[in-house]
């Protein structure tokens, strides 16, 4: 079943895809092949082949019960606002905090993964910062 | 006698401090990353990647360090095959049958060893051939025109799958995603933008480095996350090494059985759909059906934990010939390696070799120069590398996800390329559990755009006429390799997976008995 789902996506992803493609502007000056002919054959391998998989699936694989794709989820969002906050909270804080974040949900202990994920920014901070100079971004504080 | 005096101009770029310092430096992450379950050859590459770039290091040092990490790693895989019974990276899963009853029997430094040294060997002897088939290939690659090229690249997505794979809709699936990203962004021949949306981060195209570290690296980290898998999966075992150095008369056993697989590793590298863990699957299975009179093979027999290792790192270095000679890499690890190539705006292929032989050749000898590094780190140094197995993904994975992020953010300093990130990493976890696989869509983001230019140079020369593309034998040849490859893996593809999972499941039972 995973499959055919995710065989409708392709074929709808084919023909998003070619219809993108079929209102590419052409410019004045183009090839004879054009922006559009390379676009239109990869959507229809990628439509054939996703019809092939909505005939012929596979075994569905095993998909988590719904508590672990929360936590996936979760983990997605922490990330998201990790990108997001990494500029305003600066480099160490930020990675402190996600670090630890991921640390606790990988089933380490809370108050050890405070300290994993100091230990964790402070040491990328070290190594990529300090020793070879990589520039980080900086926060209010400076690092 | 040429290629000879190239090779010493080789080692003397490669052999400065820095490029030593970078090699050891490699060899040492390689292996630690191979070693580690859940970190491959191709993931451990993929967060250098941004990390090599961002130090400003130049072309010829960029790739020594990593280079240098791959090799490391296909040494590295087999330490937790022998030493736990989980290989450390796919192609290492031969060495498990072997390598465990070994270590079982107490014999777990001999193996060890003796992997160790039949890696140097399968490895030494693909980086001469790599030295003399490479030239070979690229005059033949000379000959190649736009329409040539256009086949070649359709040959190498077709035969991506694999001899092995059990399902070709997918990986047409995977590379039609690749490379539909890599259309995404201004078409370099006419100006004019295709598929952005009017979002401007997107005219430049998507950045390639970010698609592969988002997909190797972060889709890794929510496997994890998913299965809750936290624990070291070395914590309860007693890893105990025993005797280091196998005899002389064992090392003679083996010779042998090295070279042959060597030979066949590297040929199962050379060619396109096979691979390292390919490579390593036909040598056992070969020399078991050589010189395995007594059924010993399975119940730790030496042989059979030399045979898998000296072809998987035999595959490795065969893998880079058609790298660096075509610019069409056959496997998941060169395709990242060819990744680090067009960031630094080298190009790969016939006319790397004429004009920057410097980088060429430099990179050759610091092969030769990790290789001693690494039997002497492998050998020696083995009690370390079997302590990193002891550090548990829950302290690991949080590390490999910010040091991704801060060599993508170390590129750009731009939180959009993050979540484009975090995007690719989503998908890449998706993907994974639906059994698509990802090299192809890493290909397809690397090489859309040289295939599409091909393409159209070839039809507009011949003045709009498609014919053009089977209209020479050489293109017609590659045409036929291409379908060959891959319809051939949908007659036989899942008996030959079916009995690569047989062999490994008969193992399992026989051990628990």
């Amino acid at each position: 079943m995973s499959d055919r789902i995710f065989g409708v996506v392709g074929l709808l992803l084919a023909l998003g895809y070619a219809w993108a493609a079929l209102t590419i502007e052409e410019s004045f000056l183009s090839d004879a092949v054009g922006p559009k002919a390379f676009p239109l054959i990869i959507a229809a391998v990628l439509g054939l082949a996703s019809i092939a998989v909505i005939a012929k699936p596979d075994a569905a694989p095993e998909w988590p019960s719904l508590m672990r794709f929360l936590e996936v989820g979760a983990a997605i969002v922490v990330m998201i606002l990790y990108a997001i906050f990494l500029p305003e909270l600066g480099f160490v804080i930020a990675t402190a905090l996600a670090a630890t974040y991921l640390t606790w949900r990988l089933g380490t202990r809370p108050i050890s993964s405070v300290v994993s994920g100091c230990l964790t920014s402070a040491g990328i901070y070290a190594v990529f910062h300090l020793v070879l100079g990589l520039s980080l971004a900086k926060g209010p504080l400076g690092f | 006698m040429e290629t000879l005096g190239s090779l010493a101009d080789g080692f003397v770029i490669a052999l400065t401090w820095q490029n030593l310092l970078l090699a050891l430096l490699g060899c040492f992450l390689g292996t630690m990353m191979g070693a580690l379950p859940g970190l491959g050859p191709s993931n451990g590459v993929a967060i250098l990647i941004p990390l090599a770039f961002t130090l400003g290091l130049g072309a010829t040092p960029a790739l020594i360090l990593l280079t240098s990490v791959y090799y490391g790693a296909m040494y590295g895989g087999r330490i937790s095959s022998i030493l736990l019974n989980i290989p450390g990276d796919e192609p290492a899963m031969m060495t498990c049958l072997d390598g465990y009853p070994m270590a079982k029997a107490g014999r777990a430094g001999e193996a060890l060893a003796l992997s160790g040294i039949a890696s140097f060997v399968g490895a030494f002897l693909a980086t001469w051939g790599l030295i003399l088939l490479a030239p070979q290939l690229v005059k033949i690659a000379l000959l190649f025109g736009p329409a040539e090229y256009f086949a070649l690249f359709t040959l190498a997505f077709a035969t991506l799958g694999g001899v092995a794979s059990t399902n070709q809709a997918k990986t047409a699936i995977a590379a039609a995603l690749g490379i539909g990203l890599a259309t995404v962004g201004v078409d370099t021949q006419t100006g004019v933008p295709r598929f952005t949306f009017g979002e401007v981060h997107l005219y430049d195209g998507i950045d390639f480095l970010v698609a592969i570290v988002g997909l190797f690296a972060l889709s890794e980290v929510f496997l994890f996350l998913e299965h809750r898998h936290g624990d070291a999966d070395a914590a309860g075992h007693k890893v105990s090494v025993g005797r280091m150095m196998p005899s002389w008369s064992l090392i003679k056993y083996c010779t042998p059985t090295m070279l042959r697989t060597s030979f066949l590793g590297f040929i199962a590298g050379v060619l396109p759909g096979a691979g390292a863990s390919l490579g390593s699957f036909i040598s056992y299975t070969m020399e078991k059906k050589l010189v395995d009179k007594d059924g010993t093979f399975g119940t730790g027999d030496p042989r059979g934990v030399a045979a898998p290792e000296a072809g998987n790192n035999a595959a490795a270095g065969g893998a880079l010939v058609p790298m660096l000679a075509l610019g069409v890499p056959g496997s998941g690890t060169t395709a990242v390696l060819l990744a680090v190539l067009l960031a630094l705006n080298i190009t790969p292929g016939p006319l790397l070799f004429t004009q920057q032989p410097d980088v060429v050749w430099g990179l050759i000898a610091a092969l030769f120069i990790a290789n001693f590094m690494l039997l002497a780190m492998n050998i020696p140094m083995i009690g370390l590398f079997t302590r990193v197995l002891l550090i548990p993904p829950r302290i690991l994975m949080p590390i490999v996800a910010m040091v991704s992020f801060v060599g993508i953010y170390g590129i750009s300093g731009s939180s959009f390329d993050l979540l484009v990130m975090i995007g690719f990493g989503v998908m890449g976890w998706i993907l994974r559990k639906l059994d698509i696989p990802l090299v192809p869509i890493i290909l397809g983001t690397l090489l859309g755009n040289s295939m599409e230019n091909n393409l159209r140079r070839a039809i507009t020369i011949d003045n709009g006429n498609w014919w053009t593309l089977v209209d020479s034998p050489l293109s017609l040849t590659l045409w036929a390799l291409a379908i060959i490859g891959f319809v051939l893996p949908i007659i036989f593809g899942r008996v030959l997976k079916a009995r690569m999972k047989h062999m490994k499941r008969d193992e399992e039972g026989s051990t628990i008995d």
